[in-house]
């Protein structure tokens, strides 16, 4: 990076973290602190939006369409209904009971222990995914760029948590704004000049006919086989879960949409995101189908990962690592070429030659992709350590090599600021979960608002510690990255069953409830160790064995056990 | 059992151009999953 870029990126995420402390100074009433005041249907759309896209999503996400093209769109599927059922259903009783956290719904509706069960569930896996949003960024950055892993954790931790401290739910909207504006300006100069670099003679028709000669153009699949993980059904059903669940449940989002001036505002932000969900996700994906086919016309590495190769190379295996290289090479020579040719080819209206030289082309490819496989896994098996996940580095490979300077800042301050969004309103909700759940539900039941606030704020800078040490301690493991994702679904869909038995199994009381749902986690815990299926069903099962364990339960209990709510 | 704490937030209308009603903007959200849905799989038969 050069000094311009560092310009870019330091100016910009300190210019913004700045602007949400001075916008917000002085937010000592507990309404405002932790619910905000007067958002605007479109503040709430787009604050929702950088909740749930953290740098995860722009820096990873074009990786998986590269490797393995549109499919993954359908995981997004979920959302608009998702988001319909909690606009109609949840979203009214949240704002008519005046709640801070969800949970305190569940407390209303059912007693205590249900209550703390749902913010414990919360705060576990969403404390653990505050860890992880900070490290999973770090770490390709840090790796590209040479960056001391340690110091960008601390440094990148502290900021978030400084301005999120001092102005709470306001700070988090306030920034949420600009940060994504850097986000979508990013992304859009990253498409405008990856297409721009594409080779001039071929069409956009032509790169849509390329892409889908390799398959990376398969959005949709009608596969009945519950072991492929993203297909049409898992993502309309799982998927419907899987949302439900984050954005019904987790106290981040819940806190986004409560800041609505009224329930217009808040519905309205939710629509907002309902619409916008899939296209925005599909975008990010077709970029990296695009760097997919500009990497069939330029050289490619064998590893994007540039610490992949010196690893490989420091426990003895230069050679074989330059043998690797060299046939990788050779097999992409052949891609370039016989692409070329099927270019000429189309365009000249000669299709049997074309077609020859696209299956060419793509034999070439299946071998070049197979020595790449046989590198990832000598590279496994010499450093178990070492990250496999080369698609990670996609992006910001491409990036680097291929953007002038200037956009790259814009780019690196694009990930962070997406890494800030989420890491905020993450803090934001533990902070206020903490507070209201426990703080005052359990500890200082006579506490005043301004105690309240206070408790809040050390809560909240609580909450950032505990991330920046799990993310400092989280490189000793570094499958913790898929492990930490599939933890989320596995509590989810049980925090989901304890709302669907509030919102829709009246005559189900608090004791029944509790222990359906204990006994659900259980059963989805030993699922989880025993079964292969995707993680996507995982809040489908939890959810579905919380709501029939507890109507069981309940018959069995009978009437006397309706306990009261609080 | 749930006691509601306080009346609804009025008033509980859209207010949008051309969409007066919730309904109008669920089934808004509906034609948009459908609409995208259907592009996708359409993108799919016709590149792969």
């Amino acid at each position: 990076m050069s000094a311009l870029d560092f310009v870019v990126l330091i100016g910009s995420m300190l210019g913004i973290a700045g602007y949400g402390i001075w916008q917000t100074r002085g937010r000592r009433d507990l309404n405002d602190y932790l619910k905000g005041g007067h958002t605007p249907w479109f503040a709430i759309g787009l604050s929702v939006m950088a909740t749930q896209a953290s740098s995860i999503t722009f820096l990873s996400t074009p990786g998986q369409g590269y490797a393995g093209g549109l499919g993954f769109v359908q995981i997004y599927f979920g959302v608009p209904l998702a988001l319909l059922v909690i606009a109609i259903f949840f979203l009214p009783l949240f704002r008519r009971l005046k709640v801070f956290t969800a949970y305190e719904y569940l407390g209303a509706r059912f007693d205590t222990k249900t209550r703390l069960l749902g913010a414990a569930l919360f705060l576990v896996q969403r404390g653990l995914g505050a860890g992880l949003t900070i490290y999973a960024p770090a770490i390709v950055l840090t790796t590209v760029f040479g960056w001391p892993l340690n110091l960008t954790i601390i440094c990148s931790g502290l900021l978030v948590t400084a301005y999120t401290v001092a102005g709470g739910n306001d700070a988090v909207t306030v920034t949420q704004k600009y940060q994504i504006a850097i986000i979508f300006a990013g992304m859009a100069a990253a498409f405008g000049l990856l297409l721009h670099q594409l080779p001039a003679g071929l069409s956009f028709t032509d790169t849509l006919t390329l892409a889908g000669g390799f398959h990376k153009l398969n959005a949709v699949s009608f596969s009945p086989d519950p072991g492929e993980r993203y297909t049409l059904w898992s993502g309309v059903l799982g998927g419907t879960f899987l949302m439900l669940s984050y954005f019904g449940t987790d106290q981040s989002q819940v806190q986004r949409y409560l800041s609505g001036e009224s329930l217009r505002e808040s519905r309205l932000g939710l629509m907002f995101n309902a619409i916008c969900k899939i296209p925005m996700q599909f975008s990010i994906l077709l970029l990296g189908v695009l760097i997919f086919v500009f990497y069939q016309f330029q050289p490619a590495p064998l590893f994007f990962n540039p610490a992949s190769g010196p690893a490989l190379a420091n426990h003895g295996q230069g050679p074989q690592l330059r043998a690797y290289e060299e046939d990788f090479k050779s097999a992409h020579a052949v891609v370039q070429q016989q692409l070329a040719n099927w270019a000429q080819a189309r365009h000249a209206g000669d299709r049997t030659t074309a077609s020859g030289a696209f299956a060419a082309a793509a034999a070439a490819s299946r071998q070049g992709e197979q020595i790449r496989a046989a590198a990832t896994q000598a590279l496994a098996a010499a450093q178990p350590a070492a990250t496999a996940n080369d698609a990670d580095y996609v992006f910001i490979t491409f990036i680097l090599r291929q953007l002038p300077h200037g956009i790259i800042g814009l780019l690196v301050a694009a990930f962070f600021a997406a890494t800030f969004s989420s890491k905020a309103a993450e803090l934001n909700a533990l902070g206020s979960s903490t507070t209201i759940d426990f703080y005052r539900h359990l500890i200082r039941r006579d506490a005043t608002d301004a105690a309240c606030v206070r408790a809040s704020k050390w809560f909240t800078a609580g909450w950032g510690c505990v991330a920046i040490g799990f993310a400092l301690y989280a490189h000793l493991a570094e499958n913790l990255i898929q492990a930490v994702n599939i933890l989320g679904s596995i509590f989810y869909g049980v925090m989901l069953g304890l709302f669907v038995v509030a919102f829709f199994v009246k005559h189900v009381g608090g004791t029944a409830v509790f222990w359906a749902a204990l006994a659900a986690q259980s059963l989805v815990f030993i699922l989880y160790r025993e079964l292969t299926i995707s993680y996507l069903w995982y809040p489908l099962i939890g959810c579905a064995a919380c709501v029939l364990l507890s109507l069981v339960l309940q018959a069995v209990l009978g009437k006397a056990t309706l306990t009261e709510n609080e | 059992m749930i006691k509601p704490a306080a009346p609804p937030d009025q008033p509980d209308q859209p207010d949008l151009p051309s969409f007066r009603s919730w309904r109008s903007v669920y089934l808004l959200v509906l034609a948009s999953f459908v609409l995208w849905v259907g592009l996708l799989t359409l993108l799919t038969e016709l590149f792969s």
